[in-house]
């Protein structure tokens, strides 16, 4: 396979750089969720309702 | 800009704390997302042939361009949910729309570093200072870069919601630039032309182009639902923690009365009491 060190780098930063990105969501989720109630987790809780500073509000 | 935040008329699930902005739907996703570059690298690497040209780095396609599209996905959903803000004033589309920055903002970012790499066996040269399609995306990077900055000095989230709204409706003006550059200045450009409108494209590799699309569009969904999530964390977060700093001063206050009650002149400086 020609070029092999331009795939390596150009893939490996792809794949790389969005798991190091999709690590940090979920990091940053854990820590936010154990700060924040659940009644106010809003996605989890009531899913149905958008009064609760849904898209119209 | 008031949130309200009305409690649950009925009974709602037990989330445990700290458990994340996970759900099934996103762990489901977020399965297919490592299924699907599994299978893209397999078609990438194993299926495809190298191109007579352009040989073996030819690959670089199937990461770029969808790169390149994720990135002004996110720049079009902030500018989508920007007019929302401006319109419905809107905290919740302000955290849709700031999750669409910093997704559209990584890709644009993986968008430029395997252009630069690409470029360097193909163009001989990493970069081209002079070339409109490198610079009208370099021009996009840098104003959500801006974006994103300017929305950590503003503390008034009314304000920095109305006016980061502005910059990314500004912003957007530039993907479609960027998108047809290498059409409207073609004598200024190492770019070649469209992939997929010229038509040169193979069947199979198509299909993998094709395959990294929707491999990088599930990528990017799980991405926005787990940046929304945060975004609507850190604004409970934040009135959590108002909340209880307002329960803390009126407790304060409301002692501070009663002692005041109980030992009048004490702590008044016109009956000649301590100050």
């Amino acid at each position: 396979m020609t070029h092999l060190g331009y795939l390596i780098a150009g893939w490996g930063i792809v794949l790389g750089a969005m798991a190091v990105y999709a690590f940090s969501l979920a990091r940053r989720g854990r820590e936010l969720s154990a700060r924040v109630p659940a009644d106010r987790q809003r996605w989890m809780t009531t899913p149905d309702r958008v009064d609760a500073g849904g898209p119209n509000r | 800009m008031a949130i309200t935040t009305a409690p649950p008329e009925k009974p709602v699930k037990v989330v445990e704390p700290g458990s994340g902005t996970g759900s099934r739907t996103t762990r489901l996703l977020g399965l297919a997302c490592l299924i699907g570059v599994a299978v893209l690298m397999v078609f990438a690497f194993a299926l495809t042939e190298a191109d007579l040209v352009q040989q073996d780095v030819v690959r670089m396609i199937y990461i770029h361009v969808p790169s390149a599209i994720a990135g002004y996905t996110g720049f079009v959903i902030t500018a989508i949910a920007s007019v929302m803000v401006l319109w419905k004033k809107s905290m919740w589309w302000d955290i849709v729309a700031v999750a669409g920055a910093e997704i559209g903002l990584l890709f644009t970012g993986l968008m430029l570093a395997t252009g630069v790499i690409w470029g360097r066996p193909t163009w001989n040269t990493w970069w081209e200072w002079g070339d409109v399609r490198l610079m009208t995306s370099l021009m996009l990077f840098l104003v959500y870069v801006g974006y994103l900055a300017y929305r950590r000095v503003v503390p008034s989230a009314d304000v920095r919601a109305r006016r980061s709204a502005i910059i990314a409706l500004v912003g957007v003006i530039n993907v479609p630039i960027v998108n047809r550059s290498v059409e409207w200045w073609a004598s200024r450009t190492l770019h070649q032309q469209s992939s997929l409108s010229d038509g040169k494209l193979e069947d199979l590799t198509l299909f993998t182009l094709a395959m990294g699309f929707v491999v990088f569009a599930m990528i990017f969904a799980w991405m926005l639902m787990h940046r929304f999530r945060i975004g609507w964390l850190e604004l409970q977060a934040d009135t959590v923690g108002l909340q209880a700093a307002m329960a803390e001063r009126r407790a304060q206050m409301e002692a501070d009365i009663d002692d005041a009650v109980a030992h009048p002149g004490v702590n008044d400086p016109t009956e000649g009491g301590s100050t």
